[in-house]
């Protein structure tokens, strides 16, 4: 062992939640977190105070995505402090309200982790969703997670990008981390996807309790996918979409896409080409929820990122 | 069978939207409303968005299901400005394209849908017996060779009939799947745009007097619905379809096959005396409607050769 090995001693975890339901069309994490709440069982874990929580229980109610604005983009600081008045959007006096119980974010108070639970139409398999390339903490969990998953492959998707990183229900805690299972459609419950969560969920908490037991893990590398570029469909004048992900595209994240590479096609019949330079890794292609947001697919690059080994901070 | 001579079908209808998240249909009408008819066309077709605030929305509805509307007694009961929706869309769409039951109505409806389940292309409509329909069926499932195309029959009455396809003279709805809601797949948009150039071929021909032979075709009959198991109070769904039946659609289900897998690791089975073919499993839209799946017998049905009647 090298007289150089950089141990961070970092926060034990105490305080863990799991939302559901941050969108109200994702059953996967509703149908969990509403099985937990009725029984925790399954999701103790000694030393570590865990919350099932529905963050938007009217779009639940609804079975959709939201009911005045989507509330994984509604935690910006306007938003939190914005007054108590009437008239304030469902989902921001729902964001303050989630800001109250597990945060504020930002402050000491916070909880430690939350683990937000999406499912998306895009056949993305299991993915981690981090928001920072320094946290050392979800540096570690996700790789102790991918080990425990493999031969199941569990990509990460790292979001840092200025302009398209976005204030989500999660960023409340110390350590947010998106779990996002797909393909399954909107108000639609899949068995493997379900328990394909469930596992995921089930190998991060085992991670936090060794941790929190005082476990020391050691330097280690993961393989992210770093959000570059966000590309919309081809659309008219009038705003209406011309084209639709090429059947070449189709289901193929993760996959690299190079200069010269079908991407879309017109209705048409005619292919519209990939012309970047670089070659990319397209994720979130074709989720219905981004078609508003002017989203067809986001291009990604590859990297690796480094963690120190880790251990829990003596008292 | 003795051949037989029908009327031409001269004028047809596409319609698309009936549900307003159900995209392949709803940019299938977008292109064709686009490309507009120049009038040399064979046969006159309405290209009809059904719903369109609930397409604006992307919506399966507003207040109430389109497609639910087109019974005898909601066409015909009273509406008023706060009726919903839906009910005033159903009739002013029977004025368009019916009456309903009466010689106005047109010779062809096609209501196009998407539905989350495995389907691949079914043609489902109230009779077993329409052989304009059958004849279309026998059509595509000659000529498109990547999808599979199956003929669905709803044994109801035309009274109780529901659907918008119900209001032309020969219907159905054109449903292809699995594609979620609220997102078009490329494919399943191709594939509804040659079931319906393949229909109008079809139409094309039978109208100018080509004799189609006769044969058979499987049609799988509906027979019941299976709902999710529920727990007693709440009503919550307790079970998902289970891997072994998911993506199964029209795979002939036995009694004691796997049916539901619940949270607990528990496999719930199929209790029926009778093998059935299964259809629509897990769509999303259905969940409401107390629908995991839905169960068919097949059967095979002889059709004539048919011809149109203006030929002598």
């Amino acid at each position: 062992m090298s007289s150089r090995t950089n141990i961070s001693c970092l926060q034990e975890a105490a305080r863990v939640a799991i939302f559901g339901g941050t969108h109200g069309n994702e059953m996967s994490g509703i149908t969990l977190v509403n099985m937990w709440i009725q029984n925790s069982a399954e999701i103790e874990r000694n030393g570590l105070l865990i919350k099932p929580f529905i963050s938007n229980p009217r779009a639940v109610e609804k079975c959709s995505r939201y009911i005045d604005t989507d509330l994984n983009r509604a935690f910006t600081p306007e938003n939190l402090s914005a007054p108590d008045v009437e008239g304030l959007p469902y989902e921001v006096q729902r964001a303050k309200e989630i800001n109250r119980m597990f945060g504020p974010k930002g402050s000491a108070d916070a909880y430690d982790v939350i683990f937000d639970l999406h499912n998306t139409t895009s056949n993305m398999g299991s993915t981690l969703i981090l928001e920072s390339s320094t946290d050392l903490f979800n540096l570690q969990m996700v790789h102790y997670i991918k080990k425990a998953m493999a031969p199941h492959t569990c990509s990460v998707l790292l979001n840092e990008h200025p302009q398209l990183k976005y204030s989500t229900t999660r960023s409340v805690a110390k350590h947010p981390v998106g779990l996002e299972v797909g393909p399954q459609p909107q108000g639609v419950l899949r068995s493997n996807v379900f328990e394909s969560m469930r596992t995921i969920l089930k190998h991060a908490l085992d991670f936090i309790e060794l941790f929190n037991s005082g476990v020391t893990f050691p330097p280690c590398t993961v393989d992210v996918f770093r959000v570059q570029e966000r590309m919309d469909y081809p659309r008219d004048t009038n705003g209406n979409i011309t084209a639709m992900v090429h059947p070449h595209l189709q289901d193929c994240d993760w996959e690299p896409l190079n200069r010269g590479d079908p991407m879309f096609l017109t209705f048409d019949g005619r292919t519209v080409l990939y012309e970047g330079a670089n070659t990319v890794y397209p994720t979130f292609i074709n989720e219905a929820a981004y078609y508003e947001k002017q989203q067809a697919f986001m291009t990604t690059g590859r990297e690796i990122l480094a963690a120190n080994a880790i251990r829990k901070a003596c008292k | 069978m003795k051949a037989v001579a029908m009327p031409t079908v001269s004028r047809v209808a596409v319609c698309g939207g009936t549900h307003g998240n159900e995209l392949a249909g709803v940019y299938l009408v977008r292109e064709r409303l686009k490309r507009r008819a120049d009038g040399t066309e064979p046969v006159s077709v309405v290209t009809v968005m059904s719903n369109p605030r609930a397409v604006q929305l992307c919506v399966r509805y507003v207040e109430t299901d389109l497609n639910r509307c087109f019974t005898r007694a909601t066409l015909s009961a009273p509406v008023s400005e706060t009726s919903p929706y839906e009910m005033i869309r159903s009739q002013e769409l029977n004025a368009l394209l019916g009456p309903k039951g009466s010689a106005q109505a047109v010779d062809l409806l096609c209501d196009l849908h998407n539905t989350t389940a495995n389907t691949g292309l079914c043609l489902i409509t109230y009779s077993d017996c329409d052989w304009i329909c059958l004849h279309i069926c026998k059509h595509l499932q000659r000529e498109m060779a990547s999808t599979p195309v199956r003929y669905v029959h709803f044994d109801i009455p035309l009274n109780e009939a529901y659907s918008l396809d119900s209001v032309g003279k020969h219907g159905f709805a054109m449903e292809i799947g699995p594609q979620p809601h609220s997102v078009v797949r490329s494919v399943i948009f191709s594939a509804m745009q040659e079931g319906v150039q393949l229909m109008m071929d079809w139409i094309c021909l039978f109208n100018s007097g080509t004799l189609f032979e006769g044969g058979w075709v499987d049609v799988y009959t509906m027979v019941k619905n299976i709902d999710y198991p529920r727990d007693s109070e709440t009503h919550v769904i307790t079970a998902a379809v289970h891997p072994n039946l998911q993506d199964r659609d029209f795979c002939l289900l036995h009694p004691g096959d796997p049916m539901f897998l619940s949270s607990s690791g528990e496999t719930l089975r199929y209790k029926g005396k009778e093998a059935l073919y299964p259809f629509f499993i897990n769509e999303g839209a259905y969940y409401e409607k107390g629908i995991a799946l839905s169960l068919a017998r097949k059967r095979r049905v002889e059709i004539p050769s048919v011809r149109s009647e203006t030929l002598r």
